[in-house]
């Protein structure tokens, strides 16, 4: 094996893991921001101007926090619950791509750790993976409200699993491949998947607002009937891990939305400015163009949660079966429809 | 290195479907079959059949074992209420295991190790292959097995609303 292919995959990896703890940490910060800005109110403005190291300040209240196991927990569950949540936030950020190919000195450089041919079934297995965090957590803690919590979890995740899968079926009949950086190719020149599959972009959006716990689904977090869910029993950085991972979450799956239906890193007039650039620089405007895609998806992660009240349980159900589902069927068959006419 | 790696997970999986069976508390049991069925993705992923590998991923530990895990936690199993086995039982259960070893052996007997087996098609487990193989050589039974389990599922919710109607 290459030794610089070894170095730059290691290299690729640390910064992507640093990025994501870094827009996690800041997305606590935004979502405040953007709660106060929603309400009228001021938000955090002590530490820092505009009370930017305020992440600083609540990071370390975290760890200075003291550490308590419940004495009836199951210890090694109880500390793999956390643990487990933030490696299934953060895995899934191997197979996006997060730019053009990079020339540097005769070196062609992919942003991107792998390109595995079947990156949408990775990232598939990695949401369903996610819930084994909350699951396990919540029931080591041996506390009613955490266990009912997690078991309001799994059945939430499965659930919206089913309409997410078929709504990314319909799409996959359309780019004829599993590998993202193919289905972010073809979105090349203003050809973005998400003006073909509307209804589609609709449907993965909703599930994934219910994948990542994210209101109006949080459920799993109801504090007027759960006390805080899966993690009442949680304290100091555990606790932190646990929102840690949600933000994880809402990153990746903000990231796989402008992948797979906005493009990616494309980006109008994405040819003049390479020829403008040069093969460095170019594709780290690509690069930006997807983080700013990623962050107006943040910003609608949150504006939705500030906005919509959280679902009754019934409600949540009849709408992943009862409506989701359907209409994800619904697309399939309206997609292979159209193929099928435009193809003979 | 490829083999080096195979029984090496191959121990792997050995030790944690003994660790199944061997856990008292039954949610151990299922944690420890969804790392049995981890190991599997990754003998899958030796053999370069990439599909099956994410397929087992995505279905068995993401869905089914977190249904196994749902139902256990529902019904809240622990070892104090377990029922305790009587001896028949165990001497059934051993009568029984043992007859499967057997049958396993004479199986095994009858393949031919000599000679060694070779992947003809390197690319037979991508998806697009499979795909294809599915769908054009294995129609028939892939759609007779699609039926089966739709009717399975039809069968099962009519179970469950049956009940509603005669309890009122």
């Amino acid at each position: 094996m290459d030794i610089n292919f070894v170095i730059e995959k290691f290299l690729l990896v640390s910064i992507l893991f640093a990025i994501s703890l870094l827009i996690a940490m800041y997305s606590t910060y935004a979502e405040r921001k953007v709660a106060a800005f929603l309400q009228d109110r001021l938000g955090p403005d002590r530490a820092g101007p505009f009370g930017i190291l305020q992440p600083l300040a609540d990071g370390v209240k975290m760890f200075m926090k003291e550490e308590i196991t419940p004495s009836n927990s199951n210890k090694w569950l109880f500390m793999a619950g956390p643990g487990l949540a933030m490696l299934c936030a953060c895995i899934g950020t191997a197979v996006i791509p997060w730019g053009q190919d990079l020339a540097i000195g005769g070196r062609v450089i992919p942003l991107q750790v792998t390109d595995i041919n079947v990156g949408v079934l990775y990232l598939f297995g990695v949401v369903s993976l996610g819930v084994y965090g909350v699951m396990i957590g919540g029931w080591a803690s041996n506390n009613k409200y955490s266990l009912l919590s997690a078991i309001r979890a799994a059945s939430q995740n499965i659930s919206y699993e089913i309409a997410m899968g078929l709504s990314i079926i319909a799409l996959l009949l359309m780019t004829n491949s599993l590998s993202l950086k193919e289905i972010v190719l073809q979105q090349h020149g203003g050809n973005w998947n998400v003006l073909y599959q509307p209804l589609g972009f609709i449907i993965f959006m909703i599930c994934s607002f219910a994948e990542t716990n994210r209101a109006p689904f949080d459920l799993p977090e109801c504090e007027t009937e759960l006390i805080g869910g899966y993690h009442t029993e949680y304290s100091s950085m555990k606790l932190g891990f646990y929102l840690f991972a949600e933000y994880i979450n809402m990153f990746v799956s903000s990231a796989v939305m402008a992948t797979l239906y906005f493009g990616g890193y494309n980006y109008p007039g994405m040819d003049w400015v390479a020829t403008q650039l040069g093969p460095i620089a170019a594709p780290l405007v690509g690069t930006g163009v997807l983080f700013l895609k990623i962050f107006a998806f943040i910003f609608f992660f949150m504006w939705v949660r500030w906005t919509i009240p959280r679902f009754r349980y019934d409600q949540l159900m009849n709408l992943g079966w009862k409506t989701l589902i359907p209409l994800a069927i619904a697309n399939i068959i309206i997609t292979g429809i159209v193929i099928a006419v435009v193809k003979f | 290195m490829g083999t080096s790696v195979f029984y090496f997970v191959a121990t792997l999986s050995i030790i944690f479907s003994l660790m199944v069976i061997f856990s008292k508390n039954p949610i151990h049991s299922v944690l420890y079959l969804i790392l049995t069925f981890f190991t599997f993705t990754v003998h899958y992923v030796l053999l370069n059949a990439q599909f099956l590998a994410v397929v087992n991923f995505i279905v068995y530990m993401g869905a089914i074992m977190v249904l196994f895990l749902f139902v256990l936690m529902l019904l809240n199993l622990n070892k104090e209420n377990e029922p305790n086995k009587s001896n028949l039982l165990k001497i059934v259960g051993v009568i029984a295991g043992g007859c499967l070893v057997v049958t396993l052996m004479g199986a095994l007997k009858a393949v031919n190790i000599d000679s060694p087996l070779v992947l003809v098609d390197k690319d037979l487990g991508l998806v697009e292959r499979l795909g294809k193989e599915l769908f054009g050589k294995f129609m028939l039974p892939f759609e007779l097995s699609s039926i089966l389990l739709l009717s399975a599922m039809v069968g099962a919710v009519l179970l469950t609303k049956k009940e509603e109607k005669t309890n009122g």
